[in-house]
């Protein structure tokens, strides 16, 4: 299918909106009525025709939207992305696999022409044409990391796997839900996730590297996260706390429907051939809760969650002060009634809202 | 140990694909060691992959399904075929002779992605590379990818007599100013101390080849005070042969005896039930199982489980362990 991409913007004015086909194929994220962390994956080989898990990397509508906040982000910080010395023949290994992926699930919209280590990338979208060799980093105007990862949505986390760990040691993080790659790089798995509530009582953490350690060429894997962002905001970074932060508080009852946002991670994991790194793309889809709703069961079951989280992964999740407001809200799309089992919107069977 | 999520928006699938291969050359070293060269059934290319890397091959020897791991010896960037070089082992289970003995090219055969437990810190300033005997596989991949890449390595190399140098001739005619081989028939043994001494700072170590080997090295590393994290062995353990014992797996509900030379994992695979693998030698931890009852003792052999954890009983890698005793019942 074409693709008609939005000129749309994350900041300022925030123009940003999600077509009726971004609001069907939304990944939402509960498959029932509460929510607790478990160790929630499963294998990334595809998925229901035309939804978000279909592609390796899904290309939607906010793509050149997205790419242009990332080239604005950077200029501000270049901090953002980073990549130790070691990790070139990872940043290698990922600018393959993006590019063999993309050319092959989007030959419409991306081309790969290989001969030998000459390569030809074609990128339509973003007006790329550009012929380099492979494994020579001086013919790429960046690096082989940032060099496509400025082109593909979501952020990326490169792990180096040494000494039965994962370490940070790579990655371009633009969009992230407030963690800082310039804080964390050269980090292990339990250090960088060293703030998170409750998990690691739960051996969450350690169930989790072991499954990750494990992932095998061939066998990606894929999970989902979840938070809350005010305004349909890409950069929610600690670097820039002091200007999104304050717009939590700008929230009203009465423009909360179209200013909060559900903000879903669809978190990937690719064993790198050459390296044997790991690469953990986060691509971040976001919808606004006035859009939920025109889902009855995601409404429904939405309000039950927020409703039922446990205080410390409210405050974690940064919405604690602004929860009331938002049940608020989200009441009058709950009549009560029983939800099915599963995430998908099942309109044609779900009862409508009795209220 | 991860059970799908409710909402599991995947197909079904049971881990890594295998790749359906056909044997395209055999290619005799020595006397005891054999290289194999596969080709895809289905034309396209193989997956690149790391030096170090291994890959489970699976043959079918009559009514047995044999699947063992062997180190790729191929070019990581040669995309048309993917190589194994493999020792005759006659006192071994049979795979090995399986291959020396019956396999022809033109069999087709199916192999595992590659799985590296085995792989280079490309953090390291320098590589230093020991091998002993048919321990040289993993470094075959390893040296062709640091060649590509300008890696600083050095490989010394003990093999009991010029005969059964595999890989020799190739590794000094390329690489002669960085391979040191050794002829223990000719007297001559590696000066590991004096080795381990010269090394600049930043250097890794690797070791791979006889159990022997990989203990004197490894302590000796220890003893000059090179930092754990630099050192690094690869030895995946064959399971053993062992008296026939009774286990009774209890969700899928089966009741099976495990022959004197199959091991626990092939016993489960042989009834059907699904079970988790990467290495089947003791090392990745992947088939790890829960005990849910027992009378008996358990033989664990693997490299993974903690030693209070063998001590309590209560888990077992079925890979190379086994059980002497009245019951076992598995979480399986």
């Amino acid at each position: 299918m074409t693709i008609q991409f939005n000129d749309e913007t994350f900041r300022d004015d925030y123009s940003f909106k999600n077509s009726q086909r971004a609001i069907d194929r939304f990944p939402f994220p509960f498959h029932e009525d509460s929510y607790m962390y478990s160790v929630n994956m499963e294998q990334h080989q595809g998925g229901p025709s035309d939804s978000i898990y279909e592609k390796r990397f899904d290309v939607d509508e906010h793509y050149v939207a997205e790419m242009r906040d990332r080239a604005m982000v950077l200029a501000d910080d270049p901090l953002r992305c980073q990549s130790l010395p070691h990790m070139t023949l990872a940043g290698w290994d990922l600018l393959e696999l993006i590019m063999v992926s993309k050319s092959e699930d989007y030959p419409a919209l991306f081309e790969l022409h290989r001969d030998g280590d000459n390569w030809h990338w074609i990128n339509k979208p973003l007006g790329i044409d550009d012929h380099f060799v492979f494994m020579d980093e001086t013919t790429l105007p960046y690096g082989p990391m940032e060099y496509i990862t400025r082109q593909t949505q979501g952020d990326f986390c490169v792990l180096d796997q040494r000494d039965e760990n994962l370490w940070m040691d790579a990655g371009m993080i633009t969009t992230q839900a407030d963690w800082s790659l310039d804080f964390d790089i050269g980090m292990n798995f339990f250090e960088w996730h060293a703030p998170v509530p409750l998990a690691h009582e739960k051996g969450i953490f350690i169930r989790a590297l072991k499954f990750l350690l494990s992932i095998q060429q061939g066998a990606p894997a894929r999970r989902l996260n979840w938070t809350m962002t005010v305004n349909p905001l890409l950069d929610t970074s600690p670097e820039n706390y002091h200007k999104w932060g304050i717009q939590k508080t700008s929230v009203t009852p009465k423009n909360l429907g179209s200013k909060q946002h559900l903000r879903v991670e669809l978190q990937t994991f690719f064993r790198l051939p050459r390296s044997n790194a790991l690469v953990f793309p986060i691509r971040c889809y976001l919808i606004s809760f006035q859009d939920i709703v025109s889902k009855v069961k995601w409404g429904r079951r939405l309000h039950r969650v927020i409703r039922d989280l446990p205080e410390e992964l409210a405050t974690y999740k940064g919405f604690i002060d602004n929860r009331p407001m938002m049940l608020e809200f989200l009441s009058k799309y709950d009549d009560g009634l029983e939800t099915s089992f599963g995430v998908w919107p099942e309109e044609g069977t779900e009862p409508p809202l009795q209220k | 140990m991860n059970v799908p999520p409710p909402n599991s928006t995947a197909p079904k699938s049971t881990g890594a694909k295998k790749i359906a291969v056909t044997v395209s050359a055999i290619v005799r070293l020595n006397s005891l060691v054999t290289r194999f060269e596969f080709k895809r059934c289905d034309g396209e290319l193989f997956p690149t992959f790391s030096g170090g890397a291994h890959t489970v091959v699976e043959m079918q020897d009559g009514d047995i399904k044999r699947r063992n791991p062997y180190s790729l010896v191929s070019d990581p960037a040669e995309r048309e075929m993917f190589a194994i070089s493999v020792r005759r082992d006659d006192e071994g289970r049979g795979g090995s002779l399986y291959l020396h003995e019956k396999a022809q090219v033109g069999d087709q055969m199916r192999i595992s992605f590659p799985v590296n437990l085995f792989s280079l810190d490309l953090r390291a300033r320098k590589h230093l590379f020991i091998a002993g005997g048919i321990g040289i596989t993993p470094f075959i991949a390893q040296i062709k990818q640091l060649d590509r890449t300008h890696g600083n390595w050095e490989l010394h190399y003990a093999c009991r007599n010029v005969e059964l140098g595999s890989y020799v001739d190739e590794l000094t005619t390329k690489y002669a100013h960085c391979v040191k081989v050794y002829y223990d028939e000719n007297g001559q043994a590696i000066d590991l101390k004096r080795l381990l001494d010269g090394q600049p700072i930043g250097t890794h170590l690797y070791v791979c080849g006889p159990k022997g080997m990989i203990n004197w090295v490894c302590k000796a590393a220890t003893d000059a005070g090179w930092p754990d994290a630099h050192v690094h062995n690869e030895e995946f353990l064959a399971p053993k042969p062992g008296r026939p014992f009774a286990v009774r797996l209890a969700k899928s509900g089966l009741n099976l005896e495990v022959g004197e030379h199959e091991s626990l994992l092939e016993a489960i695979e042989r009834l059907g039930v699904e079970a988790p693998y990467l290495c089947r030698g003791g090392a990745c931890g992947q088939c790890e199982t829960n005990v849910v009852e027992s009378e008996g003792t358990f033989v664990h052999r693997d490299h993974w489980l903690e030693d209070d954890e063998k001590a309590c009983g209560t888990k077992i890698m079925p890979c190379v362990s086994r059980f002497e005793g009245k019951t076992l019942v598995l979480d399986r």
